[in-house]
């Protein structure tokens, strides 16, 4: 016990000596912490906000009968699961995406939004999804004198009610499957929760306002007890539903962002290592400077295992303050970013959720415990170190002088190398990259442990060849002879240098694909997008019209559906094209398609999600029958992560019947002025859709999409600045402290007649070469880790590949700043450690 | 309190050694023999065959060329270094086949150091500096810091407790020195050049006081130095060659 009170007594000297130093050891854990835990609690709390919407639209049934596209169902299945003796109750619904008011691209002015309008039977509804059904306050069905469920009658949820400004009695118009209509607002759906915007009529004018008679999207249930009960509905089923239960919609809503989530962990996690570093460089650098002390501690009979304890309860403490700061600090960012980036952080997965910020009380332990256990990882081998020590050796002050003639082990950083190699070749885990990652971290925790051997090498010809010039040599020979003392400064700037330039590349390589890719399938003059037409775009007579509009050469239509291919991951979006398809192909088949099937080029996601092959034949459900389709290549998509299909539109229109289009481009005559003609497209429009029409020229779509991507990689960018800024504090605290224990040294050169000035350039030159060195193989290491990012750790994420690009002006001005900034440090502890102290140092105690 | 150290715990009460076997000697080294690797390859011997006894109360100085072995001979006997052969006894108890934290142990009950490098560490405070081996030893934080500021006053620091190392002359810190490896009240003190660092005025006085602490406590010194001023202060004084450890 009183072991503890000797330690306690030390670690508090240790603490009051050296305040600044141990702060940022400190705050290095507190930020890993922190960003960690705001990133859990954001996504966490957006996914719960988008399942809470999600459910909220479906009324929370026990189970749903889907379409697997927007085409719907045939009604004629209702009935025959209502005779079904395992289901008690059924609501027939239809669900399309509507919208209201002017859609408008970022940054317009332009009023309006996107919605799920529900058609509902309300007797139906009451007895499956009760929370769908809008009532009068007196919870009878009508307000005042008005029959509520007839005619124009429209429920809104709370979140749509806020975003219209509605009140009941108002007129509100929507868009829904290319038509528009006029509704009266009758009240508010208030269980529908915050999130949702969504909006409820009666069914059959859902069904006859928009084109939908014949046809439901969804059939919710309510089961009767029993396990057989699920199976009896699914034999039931035709090919175009499938069973959506609760589970499966909820594994959904998380397969939807579940990459993303994951990665932003990772790079939050990135931060939080790097923080790592810097505990075990601060302890490692203490340890050695306290080494005499540790000696006599030792000689006055303090075991060894006393002074490990010692250093643990140092590096637990560092971790204890680290991790309540990061939680608490944690907490206030998250609500930060919230407030500014929403729930997805600028990522666009859940923009029409809001998010509501709790406090993860076990969110909170555990990233607190991941800090306590990163601190304590960085003391684990210092501390053993100095328990190792001489003590009687240390106290003479040489156990700590490493033998020049003693090369630095290589081979378990070349084994912690091959381990990761190795690690990058596996698959997936459970959908994500995370043997990607482990790869990562061991060539991350390879490298930096290659230091002392690869400073040796490096310096080796000019440590023989040797300089007239007093401060290169002995800087040189001082690098060559203690590489290990070099290492641990080198450690901080190997790592955030490799992880910054790791990210740098990713970042770069995916811009310049995602750039490309544009150019590539932007090859038309003038591109129309409907939104929310999913149930239905332009008529060929609409389509028609647009043709004729003068200044055209040409114009290509497009039908873009979704299609459920599995219940529980988001639909794929299936896009019937007229003409060739003429995408560029990343990999194409060299046969012709088998007869009877139906060519169709996938997008990488879908090929990587369903494992579907070029040259292989596939069932699809479109038109409400099973469909063969020939894979005849795949190509690259960065616009639909959860998978693309393909097909000629003769081909679509023959399989379907569906005529309608939802998209076209548009090749101009040579004079032709593009506002013109598209003004005159938009005339051209059917009312009903004008509000829904977007219009884009490759030049300003190219200019959004690459805005809409520096905003998703905004928080990318500023956790990649925060690990910089750690490592480079990390720089500093470690010149600073080397420079400071080897005042004694200093006292010696200016004693045998080196003069201060010389003595700084000789600071000056192995700070910068110990910056160039770490620069460089920073550099170096980075460039493998982006390798396992770009080939690795993207594919597994998000199903696409990428090229490499190396932004080497960014590269270049990076090793110069950790240059300039390690030799500049070196320079200014120098001058602190040679203030007057220095001559004395010779003689002092320690 | 630890098992391995039946004198550990509160009863650090002193002379610990000397009450608990008051005859028999507070040191016996018998036959010890050290040799280090050269650099090249083969050994070096530094000394074998060396014996050596102390009583209670007993002032031994060691002397001997440098790199003869002096300081490796205090640190073999202390159990920081181990002996090639022979064996070292220090209350009766064979240092060599105890294990790293009974040896720990042992130090911190039985034995005191001095150095000519003061080793007083600079971020405690003087009582706390001298109260270390106390608490090492197992007596509690106030006890301990009570006798470090009495022992602080027998050394000639009175009411010095609170300072810092850094206001301290060369040889108020050898003092500070003196009563951090008497306060816990050894039967050995262990003492390697301990004016080594000091002129030759405090010097003597250090050495006068060093001794007469050791004596009112009634504990043997061991002295490993150069200087004859500190030889001439002990009771014996042995010199220490490859043939071994005789008689001046």
């Amino acid at each position: 016990m009183q072991h503890w009170q000797a330690t306690g007594w030390l670690i508090a000297g240790e603490w009051r000596a050296h305040p600044v130093r141990i702060g940022l050891a400190v705050l290095a854990i507190a930020v890993g912490v922190a960003l960690g835990f705001a990133v859990h609690m954001v996504n966490s709390a957006a996914l719960a906000s988008f399942g809470r919407a999600v459910a909220s639209v479906q009324g929370r049934a026990d189970l749903a009968v889907r379409a697997r596209s927007a085409a719907g169902l045939d009604e004629a299945l209702y009935p025959r699961l209502a005779r079904l003796p395992e289901v008690q109750a059924i609501s027939p619904v239809v669900e399309l995406p509507a919208s209201w008011g002017r859609l408008a691209r970022p940054g317009s002015q332009a009023r309006g939004g996107r919605f799920t309008l529900i058609g509902l039977d309300p007797l139906r509804a009451l007895r499956v999804t009760p929370g769908l059904v809008g009532l009068s306050r007196a919870g009878q069905s009508g307000v005042g004198s008005r029959p509520t469920w007839q005619g124009d009658a429209v429920w809104l949820s709370p979140a749509l009610q806020r975003a219209t400004g509605l009140q009941p009695g108002d007129a509100f118009t929507l868009t829904a499957a290319g038509r528009q209509a006029r509704f009266t607002v009758m009240g508010r759906l208030a269980s529908a929760g915050d999130e949702a915007q969504m909006a409820v009529i009666d069914i059959s004018e859902a069904q006859w306002r928009f084109g939908q008679v014949g046809r439901l999207q969804r059939l919710d249930l309510k089961l009767a007890e029993g396990a057989g009960a699920r199976l009896a509905v699914q034999a039931a089923l035709p090919a175009d539903a499938v069973l959506a239960t609760p589970e499966a919609e909820a594994s959904r809503a998380d397969a939807l962002s579940r990459a993303y989530r994951v990665n932003l962990g990772m790079l939050a996690l990135v931060a939080l290592l790097t923080g790592g570093f810097l505990v075990w460089s601060a302890q490692a650098l203490s340890v050695a400077r306290r080494r005499p002390q540790f000696a006599l501690l030792g000689v006055l009979g303090l075991p060894r295992a006393g002074l490990v304890r010692q250093l643990l309860a140092e590096g637990l403490l560092l971790g204890l303050v680290g991790a309540a700061l990061g939680v608490a600090l944690g907490h206030g960012l998250a609500a930060l970013v919230v407030d500014r980036f929403g729930g997805d952080l600028g990522g666009g997965y859940f923009n029409r959720a809001q998010t509501r910020l709790g406090f993860d009380l076990a969110a909170a332990f555990g990233f607190g415990a991941l800090g306590l256990v990163t601190a304590l990882a960085g003391s684990i081998a210092p501390a053993l170190a100095a328990a190792r020590t001489a003590p009687a050796q240390a106290l003479k002050g040489l156990g700590d002088v490493p033998d020049p003639a003693t090369a630095p082990r290589a081979w378990p950083s070349l084994a912690l190398l091959a381990a990761g190699g190795l690690a990058a070749l596996g698959p997936a885990l459970w959908g994500l990259p995370l043997l990607g990652y482990a790869a990562m971290a061991l060539l991350l925790a390879g490298g930096v442990a290659l230091m002392p051997a690869l400073a040796r090498l490096l310096l080796a010809p000019l440590a023989r060849r040797g300089s007239a010039w007093l401060p290169l040599d002995l800087a040189v020979r001082r690098l060559w002879g203690v590489p290990q003392a070099a290492a641990l400064a080198l450690s901080g700037i190997v790592a955030s240098t490799a992880l910054m330039v790791a990210m740098a590349v990713m970042v770069a390589s995916f811009r310049q694909s995602v750039d490309d890719w544009l150019i590539a399938v932007l090859p038309s003059d003038l591109y129309l997008h409907l939104e929310a037409a999913e149930a239905g775009g332009l008529a060929p007579a609409d389509q028609a019209r647009l043709a004729q509009v003068p200044g055209l050469e040409s114009v290509r239509f497009q039908r873009v559906i979704s299609v459920r291919i599995a219940s529980d991951q988001p639909a794929v979006a299936v896009m019937a094209q007229s003409g060739d398809l003429t995408m560029p192909l990343t990999a194409a088949a060299d046969a012709a398609a088998p007869a009877g099937t139906t060519r169709a080029l996938i997008s990488e996601p879908l090929a990587w999600l369903y494992g579907w092959r070029v040259g292989e034949v596939h069932s699809l459900v479109i038109g409400g029958q099973q469909r063969r389709l020939y894979v005849a290549g795949t190509w690259r998509d960065y616009a639909r992560q959860w998978g693309a299909i393909m097909l000629p539109l003769a081909d679509y229109r023959r399989l379907t019947g569906d005529v309608t289009a939802t998209e076209a481009a548009f090749e101009l005559k040579a004079a032709a002025d593009a506002q013109t003609v598209q003004a005159a497209l938009q005339a051209a429009l059917p009312a009903a859709v004008q509000g829904q029409a977007q219009f884009g020229r490759p030049a300003e779509m190219r200019a959004v999409a690459l805005t809409i991507f520096d905003r998703s990689f905004a928080v990318t960018y500023a956790l990649e600045a925060i690990a910089i800024i750690i490592g480079l504090i990390g720089v500093a605290t470690s010149f600073s402290a080397q420079v400071l224990a080897r005042m004694r040294e200093f006292g010696m050169l200016r004693h045998v007649g080196v003069p201060r000035r010389q003595i700084l350039q000789m600071l000056g030159l192995e700070g910068a070469g110990l910056g160039l060195i770490g620069a460089l193989s920073g550099l170096s290491l980075g460039l493998v880790m982006a390798l396992v990012l770009v080939r690795v750790v993207n594919p597994q994420s998000f199903h696409w590949t990428m090229d490499l690009a190396l932004p080497w002006p960014l590269l270049a001005g990076l090793v110069a700043a950790l240059v300039i900034c390690a030799g500049g440090t070196a320079v200014i502890a120098g001058r602190r450690a040679l203030g007057g102290q220095a001559l004395l140092a010779v003689r002092a105690d320690w | 309190m630890r098992p391995d150290t039946p004198s550990a715990g509160p009863a650090v009460a002193a002379p610990v050694l000397a009450a608990t076997v008051p005859a028999a000697p507070v040191l016996s080294a018998v036959g010890l023999t050290r040799a280090v690797p050269l650099a090249g390859g083969g050994r070096r011997t530094l000394f074998s065959g060396v014996s050596i006894a102390l009583a209670p109360g007993e002032v031994v100085a060691i002397t001997g060329e440098s790199g003869v072995g002096k300081s490796t001979l205090l640190n073999v006997i202390a159990g920081l270094d181990m002996a090639d052969a022979g064996e070292v006894l220090i209350g009766g108890r064979n240092v060599a086949g105890l294990a790293e934290p009974a040896r720990a142990a042992l130090r911190a009950t039985a034995l005191g150091f001095v150095f000519q490098a003061f080793h007083v560490l600079p971020h405690l405070s003087l009582a706390r500096n001298v109260a270390l081996p106390c608490l090492l030893a197992g007596m509690n934080a106030a006890d301990a810091l009570a006798r470090a500021e009495a022992t602080l006053a027998e050394v000639g620091l009175a009411g010095r407790g609170p300072d810092w190392p850094a206001v301290l002359s060369g040889g108020e810190l050898q003092r500070v020195a003196i009563a951090r490896a008497l306060v816990h009240r050894p039967g050995l003190v262990l003492a390697d050049e301990p004016t080594g660092n000091l002129d030759p005025e405090t010097a003597g006085r250090i050495l006068h006081l060093l001794l007469a602490q050791a004596r009112d406590r009634g504990a043997a010194v061991l002295i490993v130095t150069h200087s004859e001023m500190v030889a001439a202060a002990a009771t014996r004084v042995l010199r220490l060659s490859a043939g071994g450890l005789l008689p001046s």
